[in-house]
């Protein structure tokens, strides 16, 4: 794991493991501190999980890390009550079989690489439950159509089971036709995501569900109160609010069940899991050779970084990649977001600029107002790619071989362009060996589906390359600037060429 | 003197351990003021939605109210930017320092408002040669603004600065700048260490280019260079603000790798009498900041590569910049602006490609670090 990433996660998990034996320390007192997760924003003071119907007083167990945590779990946010840990049973954070039906398809917890120890910090403190009945009340919201203004939207709409969770458009569509600025990013694996949205602008899935269903474009409800009057109004909604959070329903818990079902969606049973468990023939001789481009000469490591205890394919930090520079002019653009965004953005003034304005191409500056994240986008990523079609924040390009011909070319050229993006230099061999990779990031379960976008896209591949650029990625060419007498074009080292030190070569 | 100094791995793990042994057998108030200490430290890791716009709108400073001081009436703030040791190979050989440098140019072209000139701080070259210096001057002189340049010790030693003087003039001149006295100097001066040795040109260029050899000399200003800055300085009244350009420190931070001035203290002897004066130098390729009497240090970033913090000398004021990430080709490098105030103390905008920019204003410096204190990176330092 690279240096900054964990950082990151000893931060995160650090911050759990200061709550965990906080927890322990004060076994009959109040723990009224919301301690393990640092955004406040999902402590709903409203939200008391009601105590399990027992009678009887168990002994919660002290020394499993399951125990603390849902010792934390049971004490409301900010509740003055005492509430006594050990009398309620805690439940298991594990997954499998012996899950005791905490999941809805339990098999999917019995993927070759799936991260337990990471499951258990990505779960917030106040959501940690998973009871079938919260999932499947989840999944019934995720499908409603009634949570948008015309009834014509659901959250599934533009995240598709069939469509690996997403719509297969460039950019999604909402009520009245509308199209956003953004590519509806899967489902699959997004409770891993540290920030949710390309441009991280809200923390977990249950803060991320609240956007779309109010952003006028997409679902269109005006606020929070016409949406939950619309689940009072349904009487099997009524029913089943009562049964899994013991009151009528409310916004924020509406958000946790839907959240509770998103988080059913893993995949981490992809040949190239296989492979990373051991089994060397679940790769082909060419996924094999894609791999090594993949950590080597590809440089793709270097932002979607994946071993054993992080199989995510994505750093969870913001990169320029030169992407939103393709058309725009990007400078003016900056200043201009530079003005408004100084008069501070509330969550959904940003989520607007980000869904409907040609800010939205600055990424993660609307949300932190930094200059170096002017133009840069969340590293997604990489499983399932060959459903998820277009790629990129804005879904501009359509084929794997379009995205890695803008990597090898070393991205669109602007002053805010991430210092890691530089030409490769791969041959037309080494791009096919390392699409023949990405395939294998393929769960069984859309390998059909994965089979035909990949035929598709490889024919398409041999006649049609709008972003390929084979002087720009040989470092032939340099920028272009009629002004500067080019070219000042460069190339990384080759790792597999190498053979003498550069910096003894010069001054002959 | 033996002096034990602990390695950076070994300081972080005592403070690791710390950490972790603290979090045993709290009370409840303590714990909360854990939490609290940990909260804030994932806030300032940027794991939370941060901070503040101030480090832009200073380098667009429009004239401010604040400045208007008894006998600054009617004076501005002035500004100007700076790239420096862009250690250019041939274009051929090494690109990507090109790229850096070209990089530089396009950020300073892109101020709004333009600086009033544009100062280059050593190290154009790398290796001295004909090639590389005239490859630095074609990127430079793209440059919308006025350039003044500085040398440094990798293009002199190749030819003892022939080729140099030909392309930009002497190595030490000054000037006045409304109303401050701006120095430039040639710091990078050694005692003959090549004659004795026989050395040929390439490997005079090759020792001075090389880091902790007990072959080269130690930098300095010179007796020769004393002379004529103290008579420089004759006509200058002690009130008006000094701005002297230096490409080695002009203090002692670290004589391994010539991260020091061996005349040092005659130097800042000659410029006592100046109640303010600021050094601005190059060669030390990180975030570097030092406040020594009267005078205000300021380091320049690289465009080329950045050089780790040295074991020991770093002056305190300096708050570390994070770790180099080694997959990024431009991390913990970049350029910068100085903003010389009406009074004539400067702040000092890094612009730091990759990362935010940091503010270090000079009442950080004269403070001896009481206000004003720059922000912190937003990785470890290691």
């Amino acid at each position: 794991m690279r240096p900054k990433y964990l950082v990151g996660i000893l931060c995160i998990a650090s911050v759990g493991l200061v709550a965990s034996i906080a927890a322990q320390a004060q076994t009959s007192s109040n723990s009224a501190t919301p301690a393990s997760h640092p955004p406040a924003s999902q402590q709903s003071p409203t939200a008391l999980l009601p105590p399990k119907p027992q009678a009887a007083k168990s002994e919660a167990p002290k020394n499993s890390p399951s125990a603390a945590a849902s010792t934390t779990s049971n004490a409301p946010a900010g509740s003055a009550t005492v509430t006594n840990a050990a009398a309620q049973t805690p439940p298991t954070l594990g997954l499998g079989a012996d899950d005791g039906g905490r999941m809805a398809d339990p098999e999917l917890a019995n993927q070759a690489g799936f991260p337990h120890d990471l499951y258990r910090w990505v779960l917030p403190v106040d959501n940690l439950e998973r009871p079938p009945a919260k999932i499947g009340l989840g999944r019934a919201l995720f499908f409603d159509r009634r949570l948008s203004a015309d009834e014509k939207e659901s959250c599934s709409t533009c995240h598709d089971p069939e469509k690996g969770f997403t719509d297969q458009l460039p950019t999604s569509m909402g009520i009245h036709n509308q199209f956003g600025k953004r590519n509806a990013p899967t489902i699959i694996n997004a409770t891993f995501n540290i920030l949710q949205f390309w441009d991280g602008r809200e923390p977990t899935l249950e803060d991320q569900a609240k956007r779309p269903i109010q952003n006028p474009i997409e679902m269109g409800m005006p606020d929070e109160k016409t949406v939950v009057d619309k689940l009072k109004a349904a009487p099997e909604y009524q029913k089943a609010f009562m049964e899994v959070f013991g009151h009528a329903p409310n916004y924020d818990d509406m958000t946790r069940a839907i959240a509770a079902y998103e988080r059913t969606q893993v995949a981490f049973d992809s040949p190239f899991d296989k492979f990373m468990e051991g089994d060397d023939k679940a790769l082909t001789d060419q996924q094999k050779r894609g791999w090594s481009i993949f950590n080597g000469k590809g440089r793709c490591m270097s932002c979607h970084g994946v071993n054993p205890v992080q199989p995510m394919f994505s750093d969870n930090r913001f990169h320029n990649i030169g992407v939103s520079a393709h058309n725009k002019d990007f400078v003016n653009l900056a200043r201009q977001g530079l003005k408004i965004v100084e008069e501070g953005g509330s969550a959904e003034q940003i989520d607007k600029l980000a869904i409907q304005t040609d800010l939205s191409e600055l990424g993660r500056f609307l949300v932190t107002k930094e200059p170096h994240d002017i133009g840069a986008f969340r590293t997604m990523g990489l499983r399932n790619l060959l459903v998820t079609e277009p790629y990129f924040h804005d879904g501009s390009q359509a084929t794997l071989w379009d995205t890695i011909d803008h990597y090898n070319k070393g991205g669109v050229q602007n002053p805010y362009l991430d210092g890691g993006i530089v030409p490769l230099g791969l041959s037309e061999q080494q791009i096919d060996d390392l699409v023949a990779f990405l395939k294998s990031l393929t769960s069984p379960r859309y390998a059909d589906a994965a089979e035909h976008e990949f035929a598709a896209q490889l024919a398409r591949s041999k006649t049609d390359r709008p972003q390929r650029d084979v002087d720009a990625a040989t470092g032939q060419k340099g920028r272009n600037d009629p002004n500067l007498s080019g070219p000042f074009g460069d190339i990384g080292p080759d790792q597999d060429q190498m053979k003498e030190d550069p910096a003894l070569i010069g001054g002959n | 003197m033996a002096v034990r100094h602990k390695s950076v791995e070994t300081k972080y793990m005592e403070e690791r351990d710390k950490v972790l042994r603290g979090l045993r057998g709290l009370d409840r108030r303590s714990f909360l003021k854990v939490l609290g200490a940990t909260m804030g430290a994932v806030a300032a890791k940027g794991l939370m939605p941060p901070h503040s716009f101030q480090l832009i709108t200073l380098a667009n400073a429009a004239p401010d109210k604040a400045f208007e001081t008894k006998g600054m009436e009617g004076k501005r703030p002035f500004s100007f930017a700076y790239i420096s040791d862009t250690h250019l190979y041939e274009r051929t050989l090494n690109q990507r320092f090109v790229r850096a440098a070209v990089k530089a140019v396009e950020d300073v072209n892109a101020l709004d408002p333009q600086p009033d000139f544009v100062l280059f701080g050593g190290d154009l070259a790398q290796l001295g040669r004909r090639a590389e210096l005239e490859l630095g001057k074609q990127i430079l002189s793209e440059l919308k603004a006025p350039v003044k340049m500085m040398v440094g010790e990798h293009d002199w030693f190749f030819d003892m600065g022939q080729t140099w003087q030909e392309f930009f003039g002497p190595p030490n001149y000054s000037f006045d700048w409304k109303g401050v006295d701006v120095i430039t100097l040639m710091s990078v001066h050694e005692k003959d260490f090549w004659t004795p040795l026989k050395m040929t040109p390439e490997e005079r260029m090759h020792t001075v280019a090389g880091l902790d050899n007990g072959t080269q000399s130690r930098f300095m200003v010179g007796e020769d260079q004393l002379a004529w800055l103290e008579n420089d300085l004759d006509k200058v009244p002690h009130s008006t603000p000094l701005l002297i350009f230096s490409h080695s420190p002009l203090y002692k931070y670290y004589r391994p790798w010539n991260f020091w001035t061996e005349d040092a203290d005659e130097v800042q002897e000659i410029l006592r009498p100046y109640a303010r004066t600021t050094v601005i130098h190059g060669h030390t390729h990180q975030m570097l900041y030092n406040q020594i009497h009267n005078i205000s240090f300021y380091g320049m970033l690289s465009t080329a590569w950045p050089w780790p913090y040295a074991p020991e000398g770093l002056p305190p004021l300096t708050v570390q910049m994070n770790r180099a990430d080694p997959f990024d080709q431009f991390d913990g490098l970049g350029d910068g602006q100085f903003v010389v105030r009406p009074e004539g103390l400067v702040d000092t905008i890094y612009n730091l490609w990759d990362r935010n920019p940091v503010t270090v204003k000079a009442s950080y410096l004269t403070s001896r670090g009481r206000v004003d204190k720059p922000s912190a990176p937003q990785f470890a330092s290691y």
